[in-house]
């Protein structure tokens, strides 16, 4: 009897599934950077719209894309969240899987900060020369390349407080840490003199700027694979830790973190969206054209999110701590017109 | 032999019972050394175990309270046709909102200096909840209307001692002048503490609105999951268990599926999300997010756990009970299905409410199927769409608020793991009943 009646369940379950293919809500995925932002583009779609609120998954930039190029149909993502643009790479797999009409939508910058613990040593100004010559597996010491052997943040630079190197950076699968490479490592390998004396020893540009963004493994740098919870985590537990955040996580924990400056300039949505201050990025989401008319609401969430209400300097997205863009009119009149890539 | 001879050498010893020699006192004093051991290891168990509980209570209890700003406002017909004229028709209603009460303090002469920025910083996100109200109750325009509106979690954090005036650093998000405000409203008794239904009731929020987050959405996700593990694996499991205990015949081929199964038991979870995604989604495109297909990958977690307690069950009962029924002229079906398997039923119940309670808590596989992030938000419209529709579950959930930059997520994540806790502590109390009320010794 029992078994019966849960035998019929099953069945009926197995056939809604079936049915269930018509999806209504929009699902996204990707950069858990750009997840907090498109959650409460979520929401406030949600409330101020009569469609459902879309599914927005986090899962990292490259993960969110990789889903994104399996194809077209209602079984795949119609939106993927990124921390940085799609790669060429990427939009060859997504053609290969028929998907060839991608919308890119810029929706804001975010500002990546070095924080240390607020009642820890004063961390309060960095060149990028200092993070190089503190990560970098090899550094320029009197004229010479030689592996690293720094110890504490004074021995190179002697305003630097003189504690024990420990640095918390985003892992590789991270957005993040590719903006950290470019804006950081390399311009602090090029400024160090360390990247001329690599191509003075023989190496091609192209090994160089790989050399370049390499880090120490010896313990002093410590890549964080979760997201910045578990960074805060480490600098709670570890005074003279010095971490990476996004400005906004940065300024939800003012309490707990001091940011440092880079060079000389403090970051903040002004200087981030003025250019002044060096590391920041833009950040985007893809929207599958294909699936614009099939999916119901797809198109009014694009739009929605890129509105002067919600992405423009007065939203709720500036608001959490994303620096609004400039050209968002561009942007919004892309997204109208449902401009794809090439 | 040499012992012996030894023995009767020396001259012979008085053993008496009521005086202990040297002999007995050091293996009472061993015995004695044993149990100070046990109650030490039980002590220190205990001791991690009161830590634990305190920790997670301190931590999860602000979860459950919230701080509201009960008022009366007005909304007129012109005011409200404004605001549905707008896109962000939310943040419109809180603004008209704002005004009104940025008038209604002056009236009432509040000496905190304020203005409209400090109260917006003060509310949570009310929008919503204005909205809801009137478009639901359109007779209501024009009339005043008591409101029980959530503050931001700041202000919960001040209330909380959380944030005090001393760590407070001005941001955009709460200023120390507010503070005085805060108290002001406090002390006229519009702000007050209550107990936070929203956590209980309400669904998953955006990352800026941690007042309006609830963990009742997933909990029903968690339901729906469970229901398809409790369908699936307890007939197959025990279907399973009975062909090999009773029927099966022992040769390598038994023997090698018996030993999978126990290794089956033993591999780590996300390798079936792994399969999960593989099968389930990207071959059977079965829905993304939804309960359906975590409960199917929660089921073939569970399935070793059942077979094998099952098993343990089916071969506790006597062989002489199988064999009086064979005796009488039952078939070995019969005996199995009218005498067996009942007096099993207690264990393999008990079995299986074990094995549910560990799905109930498994996170890692539901990474790899589409329940993290912000998926839990809003109830299933029906039964069957229970199935199906994206939603989260309650481990997932709580993994989605610890990660979040706002610290009262951080509360609202130990909140979620009271909830979860109290789920696991009621499913095992059950099992404990079942097993006590049901279960026969021979």
């Amino acid at each position: 009897m029992t078994f019966k009646l849960t035998a019929s369940v099953l069945a009926i379950a197995a056939v809604s599934a079936t049915a269930a293919a018509a999806r209504d809500n929009v699902q996204v995925a990707g950069s858990s950077t750009v997840l907090p932002y498109a959650s409460i583009v979520a929401e406030a779609f949600g409330e101020n719209t009569d469609f459902p609120t879309p599914v927005v998954e986090s899962g990292g930039s490259s993960a969110g894309l990789k889903r994104f190029c399996e194809g077209v149909g209602e079984n795949t993502i119609d939106v993927a969240n990124a921390s940085r643009q799609i790669k060429d790479k990427e939009i060859k797999a997504c053609a290969e899987n028929g998907v060839t009409e991608i919308i890119e939508v810029r929706i804001g910058y975010d500002g990546i900060v070095f924080a240390s613990q607020q009642n820890g040593p004063a961390f309060e100004a960095f060149e990028p020369t200092d993070i190089y010559n503190a990560l970098a597996p090899k550094v320029l010491k009197d004229g010479a390349l030689v592996d690293n052997t720094y110890n504490t943040w004074a021995e190179f630079n002697a305003d630097l407080p003189d504690v024990e190197i420990a640095a918390f950076i985003p892992g590789t699968k991270h957005g993040t840490r590719e903006v950290f490479e470019e804006k950081v490592l390399r311009v602090g390998c090029e400024e160090s003199g360390a990247f001329e004396a690599m191509k003075a020893a023989g190496m091609s540009d192209d090994d160089a700027e790989d050399a370049c963004i390499d880090v120490r493994t010896d313990g002093k740098s410590v890549d964080i694979d979760g997201d910045y919870t578990e960074t805060l985590a480490r600098i709670d537990a570890n005074a003279s830790g010095v971490g990476i955040f996004g400005l906004a996580f940065y300024e939800n924990n003012t309490d707990k973190l001091k940011v440092a400056t880079m060079s000389g300039i403090a970051p903040s949505t002004e200087t981030i969206s003025t250019g002044e201050y060096p590391v920041s990025r833009p950040l985007f989401f893809y929207v599958k054209k294909a699936h614009i008319g099939v999916i119901p609401g797809l198109k009014e969430y694009a739009q929605f999110f890129v509105a002067d209400e919600l992405a423009g300097p007065d939203g709720p997205l500036a608001q959490y701590g994303l620096v609004s863009d400039p050209e968002l009119a561009a942007t919004q009149a892309a997204v109208e017109a449902e401009a794809t890539l090439n | 032999m040499t012992d012996m001879k030894n023995a009767s050498d020396a001259p012979r010893k008085r053993i008496s019972l009521t005086e202990t020699d040297a002999h007995t006192r050091k293996r009472n004093a061993s015995e004695a050394r044993f149990k100070a051991y046990g109650l030490g290891a039980i002590l220190i168990g205990l001791f991690f175990l009161v830590v634990l509980a305190t920790s997670i209570i301190r931590s999860g209890v602000p979860a459950f309270t919230r701080t509201v700003l009960e008022v009366e406002f007005t909304l007129t017909q012109e005011q409200f046709d404004a605001a549905e004229k707008q896109l962000f028709k939310t943040k419109a209603y809180q603004a008209v909102f704002i005004d009104a009460m940025t008038q209604k303090l002056t009236e009432d002469g509040v000496t905190a200096s304020f203005d409209n920025a400090a109260i917006e910083r003060l509310l949570g996100k009310i929008g919503n909840d204005l909205r809801g109200h009137y478009t639901a109750n359109t007779g209501d325009l024009g009339k005043s209307v008591n409101f029980i509106l959530p503050a931001s979690s700041r202000v919960d954090g001040y209330f909380n001692g959380r944030v005090t005036r001393d760590t407070l650093v001005d941001s955009r998000f709460l200023q120390l002048s507010d503070l005085d405000l805060v108290d002001a409203l406090h002390d006229a008794g519009l702000l007050k503490q209550g107990f936070n239904w929203t956590f209980i009731t309400g669904a998953d929020s955006g990352v800026d609105n941690p007042g309006g987050a609830g963990i009742g959405a997933s909990v029903v996700g968690s339901f729906f999951m469970m229901l398809v593990v409790l369908v699936l694996s307890l007939p197959i499991g025990v279907a399973a268990s009975i062909y090999l205990e009773e029927f099966a015949p022992q040769n390598r081929w038994t023997d090698l599926i018996e030993v999978n199964i126990s290794n089956l038991a033993a591999v780590p979870s996300i390798v079936f999300g792994i399969l999960g995604l593989a099968v389930f989604i990207q071959f059977m495109h079965l829905p993304q997010s939804a309960p359906l297909v975590g409960g199917l990958v929660l089921t073939l977690m569970t399935l070793p756990t059942i077979i094998i307690s099952t098993r343990a069950s089916l071969k506790s009962v006597p062989p002489s009970i199988r064999d009086a029924a064979l005796g009488v002229g039952a078939s070995k079906m019969q005996a199995v299905f009218h005498h067996v398997l009942p007096l099993a039923m207690p264990g393999i119940l008990t079995g299986t409410i074990i094995g549910l309670a560990q799905a109930l808590g498994e996170t890692a596989p539901l990474l790899l199927i589409g329940m993290v992030g912000f998926v839990a938000r809003g109830y299933p419209d029906g039964f069957m769409d229970g199935f199906v529709e994206p939603n989260s579950a309650m481990p997932a959930q709580i993994y989605t608020w610890a990660a979040r930059a706002d610290v009262s997520f951080y509360d609202k994540a130990w909140g979620g793991i009271i909830i979860l806790l109290m789920f696991l502590l009621t499913m095992n109390i059950i099992a404990i009943i079942l097993r006590r009320r049901f279960e026969r010794r021979w």
